[in-house]
C-alpha cells in the first residue's frame, strides 16, 4: 500500500513518522513517572514503525500514473477493518461492564478495571472508535463516488486515519491507568485533546480540496452531512476542552469552566456529540448508501434540506434537557425543552425521507439484509429521536433522569441507529472496493442481522423496564407520607433487568463478530480494485 | 421557491456551505452559554462557602480518577422525593469550584451531594475497601488498594495554583504551604493544624481519616467525600430561598 505513494508523499510521510518519533520521545522523557510518558511510548513506537514501513520502500519507482483514473480505496479498506476491531473490543468492553452490574467482583482486584475506569473505554471504543473510524472511511468513499473524484492526495488520509486512531489509543490507555478530565463523552487529556484538534483540520481540509475537484456542480447531500460533522465536532470540542495543565509534563489538567456553567457546556457538547458524531454524520452514511442499495433516488430533495438545517440549527439549543430541575437557571432548561421538543420535526422529515425511499424497493428490504439494516437503522433513527424528545419534556425527565432508561435510550441510538447503518454501510462498500460482487457469504450477514436485531431488542426493552421501575421506586411513597424504598431497594430491583442487558449485549456482541470474520474474509479475498471510476479528469499531484 | 432557489445556489460552493453550518450551528450555544457568565443570579453568594483543602482537592482527584461520576451524581434536584431522600437541592453556588463539575447524569448508586457527615469515616473506610462488607448487595466495585497506596502531595501546591489561575480563590499561602496542609488535616494534635485552620476557616474538618500512619489516597478520598455537601452550610437554614 505504502509503494502506492508517490516519491514527494513517502519522503513527507518519512518526515513526519519522525516528527512523531521525536514527540513521543520527547513525551516520554519529560513525563517521567506520569500516565504522559507511557502515552509518550505509544507514540514513539508508532512513529518508529511508521519510519521503517515507509523508508523500506523509499525509493522503490513511482506509482503508476493509470492509478490517477481511479478512486483511492486503500484507506477506506483499512478504516474499517480498524472500526470493526475497535468495534468488537469495544463492545466486548461493554459487555463486561454490563457484567460487573451484576457480579461486581469481575474486576479481578485491579485498579485498571473498575467500572468507572471500564465504562468510558466502552463508550470512547463505540462512539469513536467504531463510529469515528467508520465515518471517517465511509467519508472517503461517498465524497470521492458523489463528486466522482478522486480523492484530493494519497497522504493526507492517512495522516486523519493513523492520527485518529493515535488519538483513540491514548484515549482508552489513558481511562485504563486512571488519565481522565471526567467529562462525559470528553474525557481525554489536554495533549489528546490538542492532537486532535490538528487530525480535524486536516482532515476538513482534505474534504474541502476533494470537493473542491467535483465533476458534478452540487455538493450532494451526504455531504453536508459529512461536513456538519466535520466542523461542529470542531468547534464543540475546542470550546468543550478548554482546559489548564497542572504542567506542561504531566497529564492532570482542570477545565476551564466550573460547576454550572461547565454543566451547560458540557452538556452542549455532550448532546451534540450526539447530534453531530452518532446522527450527523450517520445520516451523510444512511443518505448515501441506503438509495443506491435500495436502487431508488431520495424520496424528497426537499425535505433533506429542511432536515439537514433543522438539525443543524436546532439541536445546538437543546443540551439544557439533561439538567432539568438543577441548579441550571429554569430559562436554559425550557428552552432546552422547547427545542427538543421542535426537533423531532427535522429528525421524523429524515427518517421519513429514508423510509419514503425505500417505497418501491420493500422486495429488496425482504431479501437483502444489507439493506435490513439501514432499513431497521431509519426506523430506530425514527425511535429514538421520538423518544428523546419525550424524555427532554420536564415532567417526563423527572422520572427518567439518573436512571436506566437514559443508558437503554442511548443504546436504543447507538445499537439501532449507529450500528445498523454502519453495518448497512459496510456491507455495502466493502464488496465493491475489493472488486466483487457481494459479500464473502450472504449468509452470514443474516446471521449478523438476526443477533443484532435480537440483541438489541433485548438490551433496550431490559433497560427501558429496569429505567421506570428504578423512577418510579424512588418517587412512591407510603401511606404514612414517606419514601416507600430506599435506594438500596431500587438497586436490588435491577438485577433481572441487568441479566437480561448482559443477554441482550452478548447477542449484539456475537453479532458483530460474525460481521468482522466475514468483513475480513471479504477483504482477503480482494479481486482488484473497485469497477467504478471518476469522472472528472485528474490533474496530476 | 426562493429559498430553496437560495439553496440550489449554496450547494454549489463547499466554502460558502461551511460557513452557512458554523453560522447555523452557533446560534443555541451564544444564547444559552454565554448568559450564564454574565448573568449574576446564576451562581448564588454563599458567605460562608469555602475551598477545598489541598488534601480534599487530592481526594476529588481520585474520585475523578476512579470514575465515580459514572454511577453516583452530585446533584439533587428541586423535586420532592429528591429533597426527602437526599437533602436540600443542590445551589450552583456549591459547586462553584469545581473544575470541572461532578453532577453526573446516572444513579447507579446513591446521590452524593450531601454526603458530607452522614456515615463515619471508619464506615467510608470499610466501604471503599470492600462495599459488601457493608452493604451485603451493593453492586460497587472494591478499592482495597487507595488504603495501601501512599498520597503523592509533592505538586499539591501546583494544582492549587493552576486553579487559582482559573478562578478559584487560594491565597500564595495555602498554595505554598499545600503539601503540608495535606498531612495536617489527618493530625488534629500537630501544630501544622493551627496553620491549616487559620488558612481554610473554623469550619475545617480535621480528623484522622483512614487511621494510616502515613497518608494514603484512602485519607484524600475520605476527607473528601466527608465534605461534599459541606462547604456552606446556607442550603441547610430553614429559611433560605434563592
Amino acid at each position: 500500500m505504502i509503494a502506492k505513494l508517490t516519491r514527494t508523499e513517502r519522503h513527507l510521510g518519512l518526515l513526519l513518522s519522525i516528527c512523531l518519533a521525536l514527540l513521543g520521545l520527547t513525551m516520554a522523557a519529560l513525563g517521567k513517572h506520569d500516565p504522559m510518558a507511557v502515552h509518550g511510548f505509544i507514540a514513539l513506537a508508532l512513529g518508529l514503525t511508521l519510519v521503517f514501513a515507509v523508508g523500506g520502500v523509499l525509493e522503490e519507482p513511482a506509482p503508476d500514473p493509470a492509478r490517477l483514473q481511479r478512486y483511492y480505496d486503500d484507506p477506506i479498506k483499512v478504516g474499517i477493518v480498524l472500526a470493526m476491531v475497535w468495534g468488537v473490543f469495544a463492545m466486548g468492553v461493554g459487555l463486561w461492564v454490563a457484567a460487573l452490574m451484576v457480579w461486581p467482583e469481575a474486576t479481578f482486584g485491579q485498579p485498571w478495571s473498575g467500572y468507572g475506569r471500564l465504562r468510558p473505554v466502552h463508550t470512547t471504543g463505540v462512539i469513536f472508535a467504531f463510529g469515528g473510524n467508520a465515518l471517517i472511511a465511509t467519508s472517503f468513499h461517498v465524497m470521492q463516488r458523489t463528486c466522482r473524484a478522486r480523492l484530493a492526495d494519497q497522504l493526507s488520509p492517512w495522516f486523519v486515519l493513523i492520527g485518529y486512531n493515535l488519538f483513540l489509543v491514548w484515549a482508552v490507555t489513558g481511562y485504563f491507568m486512571g488519565v481522565t478530565q471526567s467529562k462525559e463523552y470528553a474525557e481525554p487529556e489536554w495533549y489528546a485533546d490538542l492532537w486532535l484538534v490538528v487530525v480535524w483540520l486536516v482532515y476538513l481540509v482534505l474534504y474541502l480540496r476533494t470537493l473542491k475537484r467535483r465533476a458534478e456542480p452540487h455538493i450532494y447531500v451526504a455531504n453536508w452531512y459529512y461536513l456538519a460533522f466535520i466542523v461542529v465536532v470542531a468547534m464543540l470540542h475546542v470550546v468543550n476542552a478548554a482546559a489548564l495543565p497542572v504542567s506542561w509534563v504531566g497529564a492532570k489538567s482542570y477545565s476551564a469552566f466550573s460547576g454550572v456553567q461547565d454543566a451547560m457546556v458540557q452538556w452542549w457538547y455532550g448532546h451534540n456529540a450526539v447530534a453531530f458524531f452518532m446522527t450527523s454524520g450517520f445520516l451523510g452514511m444512511l443518505y448515501y448508501y441506503l438509495p443506491v442499495r435500495a436502487q431508488r433516488p431520495i424520496f424528497s430533495y426537499r425535505l433533506s434540506i429542511i432536515s439537514f438545517w433543522g438539525i443543524t440549527f436546532f439541536y445546538l439549543w437543546v443540551g439544557s434537557h439533561h439538567l432539568h430541575y438543577t441548579a441550571l437557571p429554569t430559562w436554559v432548561q425550557n428552552l432546552g425543552m422547547t427545542f427538543s421538543v421542535m426537533l423531532l420535526v427535522p429528525s421524523w422529515a429524515s427518517a421519513g425521507n429514508a423510509l419514503a425511499t425505500l417505497n418501491g424497493a420493500w422486495h429488496r428490504v425482504g431479501d437483502d439484509a444489507t439493506l435490513r439494516f439501514m432499513f431497521v437503522a431509519a426506523v430506530f433513527y425514527g425511535l429514538s429521536t421520538f423518544e428523546g424528545s419525550f424524555l427532554a419534556i420536564r415532567p417526563v425527565n423527572a422520572l427518567s433522569h439518573y436512571t436506566d432508561w437514559t443508558v437503554g435510550h442511548v443504546h436504543s441510538g447507538a445499537l439501532g441507529w449507529l450500528a445498523m447503518v454502519t453495518f448497512g454501510a459496510f456491507y455495502s462498500v466493502i464488496p465493491q472496493i475489493c472488486g466483487r460482487t457481494a459479500m464473502h457469504s450472504a449468509r452470514l450477514v443474516e446471521w449478523h442481522f438476526w443477533l443484532a436485531l435480537a440483541g438489541l431488542l433485548t438490551y433496550v426493552f431490559a433497560l427501558w423496564n429496569a429505567g421506570i421501575t428504578q423512577g418510579l421506586m424512588w418517587r412512591t411513597y407510603n401511606a404514612a407520607g414517606t419514601l416507600n424504598y430506599s435506594f438500596i431497594d431500587s438497586m436490588e430491583a435491577m438485577r433481572p433487568y441487568y441479566i437480561a442487558r448482559v443477554i441482550g449485549g452478548a447477542l449484539f456482541l456475537a453479532g458483530i463478530c460474525v460481521g468482522a470474520v466475514n468483513i475480513w474474509l471479504t477483504v482477503r479475498g480482494a479481486r482488484g480494485a473497485a469497477a467504478d471510476v471518476p469522472l472528472a479528469p485528474q490533474a496530476a499531484e | 421557491m426562493s429559498l430553496f432557489k437560495a439553496h440550489y445556489n449554496l450547494e454549489k460552493h463547499s466554502v460558502g456551505f461551511v460557513v452557512a453550518i458554523i453560522l447555523a450551528a452557533s446560534v443555541g450555544g451564544l444564547v444559552e452559554i454565554a448568559p450564564l457568565f454574565t448573568i449574576d443570579d446564576t451562581v448564588e453568594t454563599l458567605p460562608d462557602m469555602r475551598v477545598y483543602t489541598p488534601l480534599e482537592l487530592a481526594g476529588r482527584d481520585i474520585y475523578i480518577r476512579e470514575g465515580c461520576y459514572a454511577c453516583h451524581s452530585q446533584m439533587i434536584r428541586t423535586l420532592r422525593d429528591e429533597v426527602e431522600r437526599y437533602g436540600p437541592y443542590s445551589l450552583a453556588a456549591e459547586s462553584q469550584y469545581d473544575h470541572p463539575m461532578l453532577w453526573g447524569s446516572k444513579r447507579t448508586g446513591p446521590d452524593l451531594a450531601r454526603l458530607g457527615s452522614k456515615y463515619s469515616d471508619e464506615w467510608h473506610v470499610a466501604h471503599l475497601i470492600n462495599p459488601r462488607d457493608v452493604v451485603p448487595t451493593s453492586i460497587m466495585p472494591a478499592y482495597p488498594w487507595l488504603a495501601t497506596n501512599t498520597l503523592d502531595v509533592a505538586d499539591l501546591g501546583q494544582h492549587l495554583a493552576v486553579l487559582r489561575r482559573l478562578g478559584v480563590p487560594y491565597t500564595d499561602e495555602m498554595i505554598a504551604n499545600a503539601p503540608h496542609d495535606a498531612l495536617a488535616q489527618t493530625r488534629p494534635d500537630g501544630e501544622a493544624a493551627t496553620g491549616l485552620v487559620a488558612r481554610y476557616g473554623e469550619a475545617t474538618t480535621l480528623r484522622p481519616f483512614s487511621g494510616a500512619d502515613r497518608l494514603t489516597e484512602m485519607d484524600a478520598l475520605v476527607a473528601y467525600l466527608q465534605v461534599l455537601g459541606q462547604l456552606s452550610q446556607v442550603p441547610y437554614a430553614p429559611e433560605v430561598t434563592p
